[in-house]
């Protein structure tokens, strides 16, 4: 095995720049550099010198095999964060015999390895590090704890109750065994089914966690829009005019509500037209409105080829020029009635996070769902008056194979275990 | 010096199937045994078959093995276990006359043409240049041959455990093979040291059968040759009765005395087949446990207790029996005891159970660390093929999971050892659904005429049963059948309009065969054994076709082969651990690979890439 090193903090000029070396010879390399290391796990300042030269003066970390992130040896100099002191460091990296640079990701891939951490929890690390809102640092730091891993423990405990159950009737026919099993194994299905339902039914809250919400922001010609825009952004995100039909591509701002990151799209105001250009548009803006996950209409009392539906807002734009409108009302201009838009949509968007569960990803939800779909195949077979109990077993096993990826592989040893520890087997 | 081509040690299951395999196949074949009186000897439970069992019995019966056809001479009792499930978990088990079955395997053995028997204890292996060149029998024969299969039962090593006494043999009664053993020792082959147990022999006469629940055989017999249709044997019953509270209060203050208990034994026992004092112990709230009373043979009076083996002493074991209804006058004939025996790992060896160590030297049945006749004789079969086939050059004959129970349990042993003796069950098959006990011959009699160990007569008798399977698919597939017609008949389907094949009418629920034949003209001219087989052909086909995807892949990850000492050290990214593991255990494929301990999905990517890149090096 190789020992890597990498810079593991961004490169560019900062405060401190941290350079991370993993694997059998981490240690020995740290050495070279430090002259000697601290305990393991204390920081301890050093002085880095190569070829009778001082690098740099460096906070040294060093953690043992089998307690660090990748489970290997691991060394980390956290170094001033000049470009020329990281380049001499890594320099000085490679000059000594068995390290290479590491490949991008080679480290977690390491962790993967060792099993430090599992698949998912991968996953919510690299989330993690992508993170940008608080609710996204939330979703991920729950995966990365294993959020993942303790949920499906207990599905993995009731699938193979519930197999076990199933080929007890079948392997061990001859033996005092309970003869009708149905009972236990409707309740563990049942249980399952609609805990994975919803599972399933959370994934897309916590897809949008992690990819944001769109909000599209519709109206009329000159309704007003683009200026909301701005004044959401703060900049001149949209060129705003007194002309109508000044916006014609969607322009998006993305930014943070409530802990969530949400994109703002300026569509092109909704009218009937001659301009190709204008209709073309449009028809874009139209596009985009539908298939956002919620919908700001701007009212000036023009009819509009698009209803609000479900929990999209109407809220009466440039109310600096008009007064004592009803319901919410905003101006673009002077921003009033913003802070309290911003809050009604956070409010909404906030309410739909809130089913999250622990799966995060669309791998997660095909996974559940064919599970679920086998499940059930498995409880009409025992539901039925003469019921085939090795389709019954067969379906779950299918259901089983689904939730592979989650659960981590369910062996016959596994059944057979649980088998001999419920039943006195051996007539 | 005699020469062989292959040389059997051992006359017990696997050595029978072993020896009667590579005779079959032309080659010159000498068994070894210790007395030829004791071939096919059972020295456990007078049964063969049962759930998993049943179908390594039809398997090796496909192959022209003798164990089925053994079986159905002697069986004095035949039940099909599971017969009110599905038949993908059907399994054929019949009581055996001991004497029969002894009998009727001396002949068969006896009367194999190519096949020499020779009496005497096998004392040595001899070995040129770390390969197998043949064996030194005690009496100072050497027999030359380049492959021997080495079939030593429990006899290496053996302890016989009653209570605190213990005294070395294999079975009781024989001699141990302690030469043989130290030689296998010097080989530094790996090995582990597992147990089993027996119950005591009762006296039928002193037996109070009329108390007892008499469990007869069926009424119509399923037996296990394909090659058969009734039993040869009169029929008998079985009985059953049930330890009390004063049994199980005998055995726990006794407990200390037993050898299990005592610390007397090291080895590990099967779960599956826990001694009364275990039952006792780990199902403390059992007021009562089941006990099969099997007669061992028709003129024998001996009764096997199945359900109370132990290792408790003698005097404890006489007072117990006496605590169980109908047994309270009944005499022990030979008292229960323990046995502690060396395995071999069976991850040393290849899928065609030759070992990695020895070339030229292979290992089957209770040896590799699995219990059971039917388990013994399978592996016996593969030993004996492939021994025959390695003899004159020809390529290895492997069996896969996706075709049979041997298949699983070759892959389940080479791949990934054993911690306790190794019992077939059917969920260990993931493609039972297809994999059937009903349908070995059409699963292996092609393999096995292809290797030419099947019979001319089987050959006949198959090819016969294929076309009649044939031609009764084609009719009923040609002959619809409307929705109404059906409902009529009590048969309920929705009423779309659309029309079923007779084929496909087979698998609806309620389609019983009578009420078809009486119904409908497409079934009357088959026949009830063509139309009982279509039937589960046809409940079971979609499943095969659900499933083809899965046996697609592991056929694929088969066959994704890695060389003979692959380099795992050259794999980056690779930890340690897992590469000293690999190189240990020497996969031969991926899947084998994948079953190893640890494995995870990130390293098989590795390896699969790094195969992938040697294949393209040496292509380029």
């Amino acid at each position: 095995m190789d020992t890597i090193y990498a810079l593991a903090t961004a490169r560019g000029r900062s405060g401190l720049a941290v350079v991370r070396i993993s694997g059998p010879g981490a240690l020995a390399a740290g050495l070279a550099l430090c002259g000697s290391l601290p305990a393991a796990r204390v920081a301890g300042l050093r002085r880095l010198t190569w070829g009778g030269e001082v690098l740099d003066e460096a906070l040294v970390l060093s953690f043992a095999e089998g307690a660090s992130f990748t489970g290997e040896a691991v060394v980390e100099l956290h170094c001033h964060g000049g470009p020329a002191v990281v380049g001499a460091v890594l320099r000085a990296l490679s000059a000594q015999p068995g390290l290479r640079l590491a490949e991008p990701g080679e480290f977690t891939r390491r962790a993967l390895e060792n099993g430090v951490l599992d698949l998912a929890q991968v996953e919510g690390l690299a989330d993690l590090i992508d993170a940008e809102t608080e609710a996204q640092r939330k979703q991920a730091v729950r995966v990365l704890s294993g959020s993942v891993g303790q949920k499906v423990e207990g599905w993995r405990r009731d699938l193979i109750r519930a197999g076990a159950l199933l080929e007890a009737t079948i392997d061990f026919a001859d033996e005092d065994v309970p003869v009708d099993v149905s009972p236990e194994v409707l309740v563990l299905i049942d249980g399952l089914m609609a805990d994975l339902g919803r599972e399933a039914a959370g994934v897309s809250a916590a897809e949008r966690i992690r990819d944001g919400f769109e909000v599209a922001i519709v109206g009329a010609p000159n309704a007003g829009k683009s200026t909301l825009l701005n004044q959401l952004a703060g900049r001149e995100a949209a060129i705003t005019s007194e002309i109508a039909g000044t916006t014609r591509d969607v322009i998006e701002v993305r930014m943070e509500i409530a802990g969530l990151p949400v994109t703002f799209l300026d569509t092109a105001g909704l009218r009937d037209t001659e301009d190709r250009l204008e209709r073309a548009g449009i028809e874009r803006a139209l596009a985009r409105a539908e298939a956002a996950d919620l919908r700001l209409f701007l009212a000036d009392g023009s009819a509009l080829p698009l209803e609000p539906s479900g929990d999209d807002l109407v809220v009466i734009g440039k109310s600096d020029t008009i007064s004592g409108a009803s319901g919410l009302a905003v101006s673009g201009k002077t921003g009033a009635g913003v802070p309290e838009l911003m809050a009604r949509i956070g409010e909404i968007l906030d309410a739909r996070v809130g089913s999250a569960g622990a799966l995060v990803r669309e791998r997660h939800r095909v996974a559940v769902t064919t599970a679920i779909a086998a499940l059930a195949e498995s409880r009409a077979e025992v539901v039925r008056p003469d019921s085939r109990v090795e389709l019954a077993a067969e379906h779950l096993r299918q259901a089983v194979r689904a939730l592979d990826a989650l659960v981590g592989r369910v062996d016959v040893d596994d059944l057979l275990g649980e088998i001999f520890a419920s039943f006195c087997i051996g007539k | 010096m005699k020469h062989y081509d292959v040389i059997v040690i051992g006359g017990g299951h696997a050595g029978a199937e072993a020896a009667a395999a590579a005779a079959r196949m032309g080659v010159s074949t000498a068994l070894v045994t210790l007395r030829i009186e004791t071939l096919g000897a059972m020295s456990c439970n007078p049964a063969i078959g049962g759930l998993g069992k049943g179908h390594l019995v039809r398997e090796i019966d496909a192959l022209d093995g003798v164990m089925g056809r053994m079986a159905d001479r002697a069986g004095i009792q035949f039940r099909l276990l599971n017969r009110r499930k599905g038949p993908a978990v059907q399994g054929p088990r019949a009581q055996i006359d001991r004497r029969l079955y002894r009998e009727a395997m001396r002949a068969e053995l006896l009367a194999t043409p190519g096949l020499d028997i020779i009496e005497g204890e096998v004392s040595g292996l001899r070995l040129v240049g770390g390969a197998v060149s043949g064996v030194v029998v005690a009496s100072g024969v050497e027999l030359a041959s380049g492959r021997v299969v080495l079939t030593a039962g429990t006899f290496l090593n053996g302890v016989i455990h009653i209570g605190d006494q213990r005294m070395s043999g294999g079975r009781m009664g024989d001699s141990p093979s302690r030469v043989l053993a130290s030689q296998l020792a010097e080989l530094a082959l790996p090995v582990g040291r597992l147990k089993t147990g027996t119950p005591p022999r009762l006296d039928g006469r002193t037996i109070d059968w009329a108390r007892l629940e008499s469990q007869p055989g069926d009424e119509t017999p399923v037996v296990f040759s394909f090659l058969n249709r009734v039993p040869e044997a009169r029929q008998i019953s079985c009985g059953i009765t049930h330890t009390s509270e004063a049994t199980h209060q005998i055995v726990r203050d006794n407990l200390g005395r037993s050898a299990m208990y005592g610390g007397h034994i090291e080895g590990v026992g099967p779960r599956y087949c826990p001694s009364i004092e275990d039952k006792v112990v780990r199902f403390a709230d059992k007021t009562s446990h089941q006990v099969f009373l099997e007669p061992e043979g028709l003129d024998d009076h001996t009764v096997y207790p199945n359900g109370l083996s132990t290792s408790l002493p003698e005097d404890v074991q006489h007072a117990y029996i006496r605590t169980i209804v109908g047994l309270e006058e009944t005499v022990i004939l030979q008292p229960g005891y323990a046995i502690e025996y060396d395995y071999f790992d069976p991850r040393g060896l290849q899928q065609t159970l030759e070992t990695r160590a020895v070339p030229g030297l292979y290992f089957a049945g209770q040896i590799n660390g699995t219990t059971g006749y039917e388990e013994a004789g399978a592996q016996g079969i593969v030993a004996g093929m492939n021994a025959a086939a390695a003899s004159c050059g020809r390529s290895p004959i492997e069996f896969s999971r996706t075709n049979s129970y041997i298949g699983v349990m070759i892959d389940d042993l080479t791949s990934r050892g054993v911690t306790e003796p190794y019992r077939m069950f059917t969920s260990r098959a993931e493609f039972r659904l297809t994999v059937r006990a009903d349908n070995a011959d059409r699963r292996l009699t092609p393999m096995g005429l292809d290797a030419g160990c099947v019979s001319g007569a089987r050959r006949v008798a198959f090819e016969t049963k294929l076309d009649a399977l044939e031609t009764g698919r084609q009719a009923l597939s040609a002959a619809m059948i409307g929705p109404k017609a059906l409902n009529e008949v009590g048969i309920a389907v929705s009423r779309d309009g659309a029309k079923r094949s007779a084929y496909d009418v087979l698998s609806l629920p309620g389609a019983e065969l009578d009420l078809l034949e009486n119904s409908f003209p497409a079934y009357q001219m088959l026949g009830r054994e063509v139309l009982d087989q279509l039937q589960i052909d046809s409940t079971y086909d979609q499943y095969s076709d659900r499933q083809s995807k899965e046996v697609a892949d592991l056929r694929r990850q088969e066959t994704q082969r890695i060389p003979k000492g692959f380099d795992y050290g050259s794999i980056s990214g690779l930890s340690n651990e897992l590469k000293q593991k690999l190189a240990r255990a020497q996969p031969e494929s991926i899947l084998h690979a994948q079953r190893i301990e640890g494995v995870t999905p990130a390293a098989l990517l590795l390896l699969l890439g790094h195969l992938r890149k040697s294949a393209e090096r040496l292509a380029g």
